[in-house]
């Protein structure tokens, strides 16, 4: 019975990080409880003190599900820039395995498949915490840890095919700093896009965070359609559908011209 | 007879316009260790890495284990063993998790990885080192190391490009050796350089490349001995009137000479003869040393092409 490439590719990851996961506590544990801590503690309790609500759920309720989608997210940007530029030219780590049988297409599958376990991984990690500081009213929220899972991997799908094709990290901190926390910051993670100018809500809405902050938000309230649901599945998937298909032949064209 | 484990019929390959191997034939028998000889720049590289199924070819035939790389290059590649000309370790990961990562990447199972590594690090003399991280390890010892994971599938080809590239000469000396006793333990070995010490040491038969082309193909003693004379006088000079004197003296030898910024070379059946011959020529054309050696490879490269190896 033979290992599928794309599982051999996820064990090397799974032993790097072996190595790594002092780092992994603090991005996947300590993060969440700063951010729930700080905003939904924080900010939440002046905003309850009010009597306010936002979109009629208590800011904890509202902002637990926007951070779990947003780190998820964060992860995923983390995993799709450095790393990438690690294995194509700065430790050829990717070179070493397509000089095997596993080839460029299985090379990018494995990374991609990697980053949504991690982010799998981290995300059921959050959902825990924020259980516990009362940010997920619903048990439909467990569904929340699939839906970011799949929002980080809608986002790093096209990251990872485009960061193969640069010959330097030149871009990435650009990247970060124009793309990555803008959509962190605006997608309906922390208030509701309808906050956003008239003209700013479309791109909001066309963010893949958005849709998985919709998503997570739906499952901890546990109130979304099935409609809206598959609306946001179906636009994730494409997008992820989309972004491998570049990935692969970006890969390809970098490992093996 | 048996079938070729490598064979380029007009092979070919081009970046864009740009034609980095150009229509090359060769044959790679089971058993031989073959080289392609050249300096930077030849398209040995490029060679090997369409050998090796990483890169498609532009043109011409190639057939490596006797099937073809463009629909089979999984297979094929699950039968080689290659060493890159630049590392591609885990240099993060210890010498042991590298040899794992790497046999799990030919899907082979944990235990036969584990008892597969423990004998080849013993080969390659890192046993010593297998739960260090690679990236302190010196270049030779991260060349050894590659190779030890080359070897994890068992292939039956070993693909080598420079193998001792920027090593120095004790590291070399005992890649070399490591080399040979693959040699003898069956193994076809395929490699390139741009040492013609290396492809003398090493290398059965072997093909010179330069610009793309084979401009010559044999064992060392035949190219040699069809491309250069026995022995070859080297004259150096004090100063640039002494060498050009010299020059014109050397040219009645009727023998052939290679003037060289630094030196001139003269092809000869005699050596001593030759060395000789400045003795009655003037004060002004005096050498401040002759030496007198065999013929290397790199004389036959030299006369082929009119630049030296390291060009
Ligand atoms: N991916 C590539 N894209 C464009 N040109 C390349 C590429 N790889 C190699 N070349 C060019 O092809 C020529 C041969 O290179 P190479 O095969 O690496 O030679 P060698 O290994 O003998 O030094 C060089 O001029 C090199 O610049
Ligand atoms: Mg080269």
């Amino acid at each position: 019975m033979q290992t599928p490439p794309v599982m051999r590719v996820v064990e090397r990851e799974l032993l790097v990080s072996r190595r790594l996961w002092r780092g992994w506590t603090s991005s996947h544990f300590v993060m969440p409880l700063l951010y729930l801590t700080a905003m939904g503690v924080g900010l939440g309790d002046i905003i309850d003190d009010r009597g306010r609500t936002v979109d009629g759920l208590a800011y904890m309720e509202f902002v637990a599900p926007g951070l779990l989608a947003a780190t998820a997210l964060m992860l995923a940007a983390g995993e799709s820039l450095w790393p990438v530029m690690v294995g194509t030219k700065w430790l050829r780590t990717f070179h070493a395995m397509v000089a095997t049988p596993l080839g460029p297409g299985d090379a990018y599958d494995g990374i991609l498949a990697w980053t949504a376990l991690r982010a799998f991984a981290g995300s059921a990690l959050f959902l825990t915490v924020a259980t516990l500081f009362g940010g997920v009213p619903s048990a439909w929220g467990l569904l929340a840890v699939p839906a970011a899972a799949l929002g980080a991997a809608a986002f790093a799908a096209p990251l990872i095919a485009y960061s193969a094709t640069q010959d330097s990290d030149a871009t990435f901190p650009l990247i970060m700093r124009l793309g990555v926390m803008p959509l962190f910051l605006f997608s309906g993670t922390f208030f509701p896009v309808s906050q956003l100018p008239d003209t700013l809500q479309p791109v909001a809405v066309a963010s893949p965070l958005w849709h998985s902050v919709e998503l997570c938000r739906g499952a901890t309230r546990g109130d979304l359609g099935a409609a809206a649901a598959l609306a946001h599945l179906v636009v994730l998937v494409s997008i992820v559908a989309a972004g491998r298909a570049w990935g692969r032949r970006s890969f390809t064209r970098k490992l093996v011209p | 007879m048996d079938s070729p484990l490598v064979e380029g019929r007009n092979l070919t390959k081009r970046f864009d316009s740009f034609t980095a191997v150009d229509g090359i034939d060769f044959r790679v028998e089971r058993g031989e260790t073959f080289g392609f000889l050249g300096p930077n720049g030849a398209g040995k590289t490029s060679t090997m890495r369409m050998i090796g199924c990483v890169s498609p070819i532009s043109g011409g035939d190639l057939t490596v284990l006797g099937l073809d790389p463009m629909t089979d290059g999984a297979a094929i590649r699950s039968r080689l063993g290659v060493v890159p000309q630049e590392d591609s370790l885990d240099t993060e990961l210890t010498v042991w998790d590298n040899m794992l990562i790497y046999g799990r990447y030919f899907d082979l199972p944990r235990a036969e990885i584990r008892r597969r590594a423990t004998e080849l690090l013993d080969f390659v003399q890192l046993t010593e080192r297998r739960d260090d991280r690679v990236d302190p390890l010196s270049g030779g010892m991260k060349r050894r190391l590659t190779i030890a994971r080359s070897l994890i599938n068992q292939p039956e080809l070993l693909l080598l490009d420079e193998p001792t590239t920027g090593l120095d000469p004790q590291a070399r000396h005992l890649l070399w050796e490591r080399l040979y006793r693959l040699k003898q333990d069956g193994v076809t070995l395929l490699l390139t350089t741009h040492y013609m010490d290396e492809a003398e040491q090493l290398c059965d038969r072997l093909v010179i490349m330069d610009d793309g082309r084979i401009v010559a193909e044999g064992s060392p003693r035949e190219l040699i001995a069809a491309h250069a004379t026995r022995e070859v006088v080297e004259f150096r000079f004090a100063s640039e009137k002494s060498r050009s004197d010299a020059l014109s003296h050397l040219q009645n030898t009727g023998e052939r000479v290679e003037a060289h910024a630094d030196r001139i070379l003269v092809y000869t059946a005699d050596g001593d003869k030759v060395a000789s011959f400045l003795a009655g020529a003037g004060d002004t054309a005096q050498a401040a040393s002759i030496l007198v050696r065999r013929s290397t490879l790199e004389d036959v490269f030299l006369i082929l092409t009119g630049r030296t190896l390291d060009d």
